[in-house]
């Protein structure tokens, strides 16, 4: 790479992490720790109608709704909070946070909770998108189970469709996936110096700090929240953290001691968020020249039992419904259901996954009605710098889809073996193109977030970078610390930046959106430059500095008319496949990725997130099934929850190409999500090129696959 | 009951705990060793990894009493070690680390598989991490890490 900041440095946190000295949450040692565990609704659906308990030993605590402080409200302050820290008289998932056992002994508290008999009265519960639209057992969320329904239109839908001498219909299914960190859940909650203080694995220590302080009933400032070394992450500790840090807080506000309460794995798979499962119906009207008139897609995503952050994550969805393409009239459909299942959450790309999966499979499945090859249809299509996007504002992005598609071309030979496979009965190859907008939705990060930044100087050639944002193994750490000492002068190493405390840093967000390098990674950058400024008024001089917008862009979020994001990472792959005429495996037998992520931060650090995020994406593709039976998530052990090991799936070959950003550190843009996006379109696609038929579900496994054959 | 005598790390040592206690929980709770990691508890990720008598296993699945008389080293002892110095510099310098909270359990892999093939291929390195999950790196850096140690630790395995 020609950029200085692109060139790879050792990561500040690799020695002690590869060495096992990192401590996480469960290597602390705390003084006179109390174990709490959950209990937990056996009932998908049901109104509580008694609760018994055996007699509590001294020392041993049932802590539940009633000790919820009355300044306190019993409500989880997320992005909705109707999601309660225990529940209130009914419970609509199976899961559902009833009470904490607390106590000294692990044996006795699990003793305890065994014995502890929960009686209900059941209703009927709907677990399904079908079944919550249908409102079965009754309505669980106002009259119709819809948490929030939006529409984009663009053009002239209607007008298009009644031109229409074709129409092009599919509807495309995802599953929940499961994040499967390596580090389950996990925090311990103290009482210091008069302070409630939490040491918590999670992306988002002053959301936390929010939702303990509404529960507690006290100000913000009250409240201390001490992110440590997090083993993975991937959205699945962006908002759940809360749903287990108020229970907590509550028992240690009671009890003023230390408590500790982490999941093992079975409870983290079993009873954590998963990603939105989604129904999104395409219609595709074209002419007698097959050239596209016009679209029309309804997106439901399942919500499950509460609404918590769905709505932003349906809108995520929507507002990435329309791909990397220019379609002249469409009309974008999402509604957001609530059903009886564990409520879904953040998993990285919030919606966009979903959106991007049935979008892509859709246009390669049109490019064959049409009589062409995917790649040739959809490159027709590519929206360009100045063209209309699905919120009505122009397309402000350089767009390089075409450099990104040769680059892909001539590492892969995509162009001849997609011809050549044509008339393979057992190789295929697919191909997918995506975008991904960087921070919070349209002006999410000004009336928001807000964030602000700050830098000190603390030495003769060393300074220190105080945000809110974590490491969770993307890398955050050494790259701010990178932003900050190119700014400086110094070197990275010379930078400090320890992991987020509510009591010293500012509130420069969460972490998520791919925004900690585009937005953050930005004020780091701006800050650096004041300091540099006032370097030398001395050690101890300190700089702040406030998010601001970028110019142009205008947003109104009652509509979700305008500028979406600030900027868009884009992305290119091609998975190539191979079929075991037998067993009907599939084997990958190649996987090659083109992203547009600005100027990389650092090139090793780059090529780990394009590896990770492509894998993962894989996993969801063709292996990570999670099914609900009876309310409960079928799959809630490794063993069964299957992801993909070193020898799923060979080698990404990737290539970035450069693509500066004005308003991201160094040219910088958002790329943690956009890696996760185009890999499960891609590798349904080359299974459709294999089997001659159309793919509308994920995962792809061999029984689908031998199905479509018969 | 009887004290269960092991090495860990080179030095002799006894535990009094119930025999069907997990190595892992010895190795941590008694032993402070929490280089060892709790993953999964049921032998599918590896985070657990140890070397028992030179041969890899996760320790969520060994009872204390199988360990008596055994050799057992962690990464804690390994990383002391010339091999574990190695392994761990490569691992730094290819990348191979994220989240970190597999990492120490790969170190131990990586060592296993080296001690048995000192030069080994890609699929074999693959082949040896594969009871080691990873949600992170999508292992291509892991890999790299595991090949760039057999080139630095050439007259070592």
């Amino acid at each position: 790479m020609s950029n200085k900041i692109s060139t790879a440095v050792r990561r500040v946190d690799a020695v002690e992490k590869a060495s096992g000295r990192a401590r996480y949450i469960s290597d602390y040692e705390f003084k006179g720790l109390l174990y709490a565990r959950v209990l937990r609704s056996e009932k998908p659906r049901a109104k509580i109608t008694g609760i018994s308990k055996p007699d509590f030993p001294e020392g041993y605590y049932y802590i539940d709704g009633k000790d919820i402080p009355s300044e306190g409200r019993n409500n989880i302050q997320m992005i909705k909070d109707d999601w309660h820290v225990f529940a209130e008289g009914e419970v609509r998932y199976i899961g559902e946070t009833i009470a904490l056992v607390v106590g000294p002994d692990k044996e006795k508290v699990l003793q305890l909770l065994s014995e502890i008999r929960v009686s209900y009265k059941e209703e009927e519960p709907a677990y399904t998108i079908a079944e919550g639209l249908a409102c079965k057992g009754g309505p669980l969320f106002g009259d119709d189970n819809i948490y929030g329904e939006y529409n984009l239109v663009k053009g002239n839908p209607e007008e298009a469709f009644k031109n229409a001498v074709k129409v092009v219909e599919g509807t495309y299914k995802t599953g929940f996936q499961e994040h499967l960190y390596m580090e389950p859940q996990g925090m311990v909650g103290t009482w210091e110096e008069g302070k409630l203080t939490i040491y918590a694995s999670a992306q988002c220590p002053f959301y936390i700090r929010k939702s303990v302080a509404g529960v507690i009933g006290v100000d913000e400032k009250n409240i201390r929240i001490k992110q440590v070394t997090t083993g993975g992450a991937f959205g699945g500790k962006e908002h759940f953290p809360d749903v287990i840090a108020t229970p907590l807080a509550v028992a240690v506000h009671k009890l003023k001691q230390p408590v500790e309460l982490v999941f093992d794995r079975i409870e983290d798979i079993s009873f954590t968020c998963k990603r939105h499962p989604s129904e999104i119906t395409i219609k595709t009207a074209l002419d007698k020249n097959n050239t596209i008139l016009g679209m029309d897609i309804d997106t439901r995503i399942n919500g499950g039992g509460y609404e918590s952050s769905t709505l932003i994550v349906l809108q995520r969805a929507l507002l990435h419904g329309l791909g990397v393409y220019n379609i002249p009239n469409a009309h974008v459909r999402g509604r957001a259901v609530a059903t009886n299942t564990f409520p879904s959450d953040a998993y990285r790309g919030f919606g966009a996954p979903q959106g991007l999966f049935a979008i892509e499979l859709h246009m390669s499945q049109v490019a064959r009605e049409a009589g062409m090859l995917p790649a040739d249809f959809k490159r027709k299509y590519f929206i360009k710098t100045g063209d209309m996007t699905v919120t009505n504002t122009t397309m402000k992005d350089v767009v390089k889809l075409e450099e990104m598609f040769k680059a892909a071309d001539d590492m892969s030979d995509y162009s001849r073996k997609v011809k050549e496979y044509e008339h393979d009965p057992l190789k295929g190859i697919g191909i997918s193109f995506v975008n991904h907008g960087g921070g919070f939705t349209g002006n999410g990060e000004q009336e928001i977030i807000k964030s602000v930044v700050k830098m000190k100087r603390t030495g003769e050639k060393k300074a220190a970078l105080y945000v809110s944002n974590v490491e969770m193994g993307q890398g955050l750490q050494t790259v701010l610390r990178k932003i900050a000492a190119q700014e400086l002068g110094l070197d990275y190493t010379d930078i400090d930046y320890d992991n987020p405390d509510t009591d010293i840093v500012p509130d420069s967000g969460p972490t998520v959106a791919s925004r900690s390098t585009m937005v953050v990674g930005y004020l780091i950058q701006e800050c650096a430059k004041k300091l540099k400024t006032r370097w030398d008024e001395g050690i101890g001089t300190e700089t702040e500095h406030h998010y601001v917008h970028p110019p142009g862009l205008v947003w109104n979020q009652d509509t979700l008319q305008g500028d979406a994001y600030p900027s868009y990472g884009w992305g290119l792959n091609v998975v190539e496949v191979e079929m075991d005429p037998v067993t009907f495996e599939i084997k990958t037998t190649g996987i090659w990725t083109v992203f547009d992520v600005g100027i990389p931060m650092d090139d090793t650090i780059m090529a780990g997130q394009v590896s990770g995020g492509v894998i993962q994406a894989l996993g969801y593709a063709s292996m990570e099934k999670c099914e609900v039976l009876d309310g409960r998530f079928r799959q809630h052990t490794m063993a069964d929850y299957v992801i993909p090991t070193s020898v799923d799936f060979p080698e990404v070959k990737n290539v970035f190409i450069e693509n500066p950003y004005a308003y991201g550190p160094s040219g910088a843009k958002g790329a943690g999500e956009l890696v996760f996006d185009a890999a499960a379109p891609a590798y349904a696609d080359a299974v459709q090129q294999l089997t001659g038929r159309n793919i509308y579900e994920i995962p792809v496994t061999p029984e689908m696959v031998m199905g479509a054959l018969k | 009951m009887k004290d269960i005598e092991f090495t860990l790390n080179g030095k002799k040592v006894h535990s009094a705990a119930d025999p069907l206690k997990r190595l892992l929980d010895v190795l941590r709770d008694d032993f402070t060793e929490t280089g060892v990691k709790e993953g999964c508890g049921e032998g599918e990720c590896g985070a657990c990894s140890v070397l028992m008598d030179g041969k890899l296993v996760n320790s969520c699945m060994v009872p204390i009493g199988a360990a008596e008389g055994c050799d057992i080293v962690t990464p804690e002892g390994l990383r002391e070690t010339e091999k574990g110095k190695v392994i761990i510099e490569s691992f730094a310098d290819s990348g191979a680390v994220q989240c970190g909270f597999c990492t120490p359990g790969m170190m131990m892999a990586a060592d296993a598989l080296l001690e048995e093939n000192s030069n080994p291929s890609e699929e074999e390195i693959r082949e040896a991490l594969s009871g080691n999950l990873c949600r992170c790196t999508g292992y291509d850096l892991i890999v790299k890490g595991v090949k760039d140690s057999a080139t630095r630790g050439k007259k070592l395995w």
